[in-house]
């Protein structure tokens, strides 16, 4: 899994407060990511295998690195590459992946990560891209350019947790009003303050 | 849609430079179906250029659900696409139930199927009502409301609420349905058909209406593919693609129905969809109550806590608006680490620029209106 390498980069005890309060009944899971499992690909199917290893072929150049998001095959690449394996992931006929279903952003207290789900029609197949970006350099390349869907995602994005996109259009806030602070989708924006308005 | 005469008629001052005008639609609006503005840039009667506001209703669903337990986070998903409520709340529960390798009981899937394809219809009733309102037709919308009303009372008579259920749990149901309720759905669908076809007979070929609606906010089918539009909005341009059929969840593989398709794109299209799409509902819960099963519903989870083993699911399902998709990522703990919700309603209206450039201001309220969009589920 990507980010299990960037965990000692900055263990950060301050980070932890809001996690404590989140998780009143004691368990035994202090980590917050989600352990990787012994053969992540274990769950995919046949089908599932062929994409992965076409993707794999596709994005040879970018060194993508292969996973499973549960069923769903996933590839994932460096953050200053996610423009280029976008455009290949739609372009390629092989894959020919012209839907962007689902951008999501993931805060994991020391980095995002960028989830792309992506679709194609026929035969219908989806695919996951995904990136990691560090809380330092938030910033990653807009895909508007080549899904205009990612639009409307990107803004979210960029209102909820502060994740920059280089080439977006107009990155106007979307959800939140004009000059609202801090970003409220990150972990560490408490759950029950209020800004007057 | 026609286009602006080169040559005006006689007597009138040419001479004029073209002026654009700012004109502001809504926050609160009886056209916007909601709290939704938009801030049309108009020449004359043309629109062109429009921007759309939303975030009136932004409540910020999925931070909230990083802080309630899973059982809990099923009415946060009610109030989601609130013309929808069983389809979300079963989309979550699938999710959970696969994140935890949960088997839910076949009973419990096919009361889901039946109130979720109920589900569907009462909200194309809802949309059939308000497109015909929003094209200048009142009557239809009665006869919609009326059919809505009684599936909703019937939603009522299993779940105690007419919106807002909370009836599915995770594994199962909160418990079993009343025992005619098999007669109670017959009956409501045999009533619900005729008011179906009452209001498809009076609107949809309706002159004036078919005026209002035809080739208007054309979409070909590559522009809705880029801008992520699913459900009736993309098939109405021609795009066979129901998650239903490209990737069958709970029972769906075992009914026999069509997914109908547009041949323009236009808003005509998008709306005589829903009301093909109204009678495959009708079939698919025909087949169902056919089908259902004896057995338990109850979750064997009871109210117990439950804490998903780590790891993430993304799981979809075609919702009466398009596509929904709830990305969940668990980190062992009895809340979940990110919930990322898909709304379909939200890309429907990412591309409402797109359809309303240099179409007139008197189309923009059938344009949004063919999108059918919730507001609860766009700004989340």
């Amino acid at each position: 899994m990507p980010g299990s390498q960037e965990n000692e980069e900055n263990v950060e005890p301050s980070e932890q407060p809001s996690e404590s309060e989140k998780t009143p009944v004691a368990t035994g899971h202090a980590e917050a990511e989600p352990e990787p499992e012994a053969d992540p690909l274990e769950a995919l199917t046949h089908s599932g295998r062929e994409l992965l290893d076409v993707s794999l072929e596709v994005l040879k150049d970018l060194a993508p690195q292969a996973g499973a998001l549960d069923d769903i095959p996933q590839v994932s690449v460096d953050k200053t590459h996610t423009l280029e394996a976008c455009r290949l992931i739609k372009d390629d006929p092989r894959i020919s992946a012209r839907m962007l279903l689902c951008l999501a952003c993931v805060d994991y207290s020391e980095y995002f990560q960028m989830v792309y789900v992506l679709q194609s029609l026929e035969p219908e197949r989806t695919l996951v891209l995904r990136t990691d970006v560090p809380y330092s350099d938030a910033i990653v390349p807009s895909v508007t350019s080549v899904w205009r869907a990612a639009d409307w995602y990107e803004r979210e994005a960029h209102d909820l947790f502060g994740v920059d996109f280089d080439g977006h259009p107009d990155m106007a806030p979307l959800l939140l009003y004009e000059g609202f602070e801090g970003f409220p989708g990150r972990k560490e924006f408490p759950f029950n303050e209020y800004q007057e308005f | 849609m026609t286009q602006m005469s080169e040559n005006p008629p006689a007597g009138l001052v040419t001479d004029a430079e073209p002026v654009e005008m700012l004109l502001n639609m809504g926050p609160q609006h009886p056209s916007t179906h909601g709290v939704f503005r938009m801030v049309l840039w108009v020449d004359g009667e043309k629109i062109v250029d429009v921007v759309p506001h939303i975030g009136y209703l932004h409540r910020g669903s999925e931070k909230l659900c990083e802080g309630e337990q899973y059982h809990q986070i099923i009415t946060l998903f009610d109030r989601m696409d609130y013309i929808a409520n069983f389809n979300n709340e079963q989309v979550y529960c699938r999710a959970v139930e696969k994140l935890m390798g949960l088997d839910v009981s076949d009973r419990s899937e096919y009361v889901r199927v039946i109130l979720c394809e109920l589900n569907r219809i009462a909200s194309h009733m809802l949309f059939i009502a308000t497109m015909g309102l929003d094209a200048g037709a009142m009557t239809p919308s009665m006869f919609c409301f009326r059919g809505r009303e009684r599936i909703q009372g019937l939603f009522e008579s299993v779940s105690g609420a007419r919106m807002m259920h909370n009836y599915f749990r995770i594994g199962g149901l909160k418990e079993d349905v009343p025992d005619d309720f098999v007669q109670q759905v017959r009956e409501v669908l045999e009533l619900v058909k005729q008011d179906t076809e009452e209001s498809d007979k009076l609107l949809s070929f309706n002159e004036i209406f078919l005026a209002r609606l035809k080739n208007v906010a054309v979409m070909s089918a590559e522009d809705a593919i880029d801008y992520g539009l699913t459900g009736p909005c993309l098939r109405a341009s021609g795009v066979d693609y129901d998650v239903r059929k490209a990737a069958p969840y709970s029972v769906y593989d075992r009914f026999d129905f069509d997914v109908p398709i547009g041949l323009d794109g236009d808003c005509w299209d998008r709306y005589y969809l829903r009301v093909q799409e109204v009678y495959q509902s009708i079939r698919i819960i025909e087949q169902a109550l056919d089908q259902l099963p004896e057995g338990e519903v109850v979750s064997s989870l009871g109210r117990r806590l439950i804490r998903p083993p780590a790891g993430e699911v993304y799981v979809r399902a075609e919702n009466p608006r398009g596509e929904i998709g709830v990305y969940l990522i668990s980190d062992g703990t009895d809340k979940p680490h990110r919930i990322k919700v898909r709304p379909p309603s939200f890309c429907n209206l990412s591309a409402l620029r797109h359809m309303m450039k240099d179409a007139w201001i008197a189309d923009s309220v059938v344009i949004l209106g063919a999108l059918d969009i919730v507001l609860g589920e766009v700004d989340r």
